[in-house]
């Protein structure tokens, strides 16, 4: 029986639409408007924070790396870590939808690789990443390089638990890439323009693109350099020693 | 595949809800997604296949698009950008790259269903629950 208007089942009298306070009734089921008013990816975001402490706790600085397909992640991915690995450890998860050809070419730089196969799925979420370190013991003051699906539109909603999102972009790509992705560029906190030694062979003026990026995020910091020849991995390679060392001090004084 | 995350997210928050206060159904879901989020259409699209089989089969979705909205600095006021790939003040033309709102992902209310039971609240599992709780805080 209705508890509050009384109406019990088989009555079938027209009573339908009728509201109380705090209830509606609709026919002889009961309607409750439910405010809930939490942000659809609360799940995704609670895993992130599980990441990131774990990350913080054991000095790990993760860095997550997203792009178009075909940007070079994976070359640049390699060239870093031969350039990393005499001083620091280094760790990788390989987020692709289908194969391990990405993890399998980690590997053969001699650091540990976890490929994550998303499937259907267009990006990496927290919680891939948590079950990912299952398969990959995190190493103290160590660096952890997460490759996402090459995708620049889904990555940006899923915050992984890194301490930087680095957003890829190649000159091959064209300098307005910002402007029609704005939500990537202005989640990221690093850009990195690679294959810059194509740019005389391409319409891609550097300036106006990092004019671009300074208008939906000014706070980025941008690293312009080529894999292949090696020109501008000084300064990359410099920034992630300097973040990497920060994050294990850091983790020492939480000790 | 981006907006069937969402969808599926979705749908596992607000069963949740709706499992937790016992009903038997979703009659509707409110939810608000901010301009730049570009998903509404393709999320109203592929919502009934992430909802079926579950609680939320056959509700209603109801998606309050947000605006984008951003902060002037120069200004120091909140402007509309006269495009989405925009990011410059309308009226002055100073990079605008604080957005106020046209981010959103949010889920707004529910409407539960439940056959012939009592409103949410003064449900009877969810109160002994609660009721058995409180005795053994005691």
């Amino acid at each position: 029986m209705c508890s509050v208007c009384g109406c019990g089942p088989g009555t079938h009298h027209a009573h339908s639409g009728h509201e109380h306070a705090g209830h509606e009734h609709i026919g002889h089921e009961h309607h409750d408007l439910v405010l809930i008013e939490k942000d659809i990816l609360a799940k995704n975001d609670v895993y992130a924070e599980a990441n990131r402490e774990r990350f913080e706790r054991l000095g790990v600085f993760a860095l997550n790396l997203v792009s178009s397909p075909g940007s070079g992640k994976t070359t640049l991915l390699v060239k870093t870590i031969t350039a990393l690995k005499k001083k620091l450890s280094v760790a990788v998860i390989e987020g692709d939808q289908q194969t391990s050809i990405d993890a399998d070419r980690i590997r053969e730089t001699g650091v540990p690789s976890v490929q994550v196969n998303t499937g259907r799925g267009c990006h990496l979420d927290a919680h891939m990443v948590e079950h990912a370190m299952e398969d990959l013991p995190l190493v103290r003051n160590s660096v952890l390089f997460i490759e996402n699906v090459g995708n620049l539109v889904c990555p940006a909603s899923f915050d992984l638990g890194e301490a930087q999102k680095v957003a890829i972009l190649s000159v091959t790509e064209g300098d307005d890439k910002p402007l029609k992705y704005p939500d990537m560029f202005a989640a990221a906190t690093t850009v990195v323009i690679s294959k810059i030694d194509l740019l005389p062979y391409v319409d891609f003026n550097v300036e106006r693109c990092i004019g671009h990026l300074g208008s939906i995020n000014p706070d980025l910091d941008i690293f312009q350099l080529s894999a292949t020849t090696g020109e501008g991995m000084e300064a990359w390679i410099e920034m992630l020693t300097g973040a990497a060392t920060q994050a294990a001090r850091k983790a020492l004084c939480h000790a | 595949m981006h907006e069937l995350t969402i969808a599926s997210a979705l749908v596992e928050q607000v069963c949740d809800h709706a499992r937790d206060r016992g009903a038997s159904r979703v009659g509707s879901i409110r939810i608000r997604m901010g301009a730049l989020s570009g998903i509404a259409k393709a999320l109203h699209f592929c919502f009934p296949s992430a909802a079926k089989g579950t609680l939320c089969d056959g509700a209603v979705l109801y998606i309050d698009e947000v605006p984008l909205t951003v902060m002037c600095v120069r200004c120091d006021a909140i402007k509309t950008p006269s495009g989405h790939y925009n990011f410059r003040c309308p009226d002055c033309g100073h990079p605008t790259p604080k957005v106020i709102t046209g981010r959103e992902m949010q889920l707004a209310s529910i409407e539960l269903v439940g056959a012939d039971a009592p409103p949410a609240g003064a449900h009877a599992s969810a109160g002994a629950t609660d009721n058995s709780l409180s005795s053994q805080g005691i």
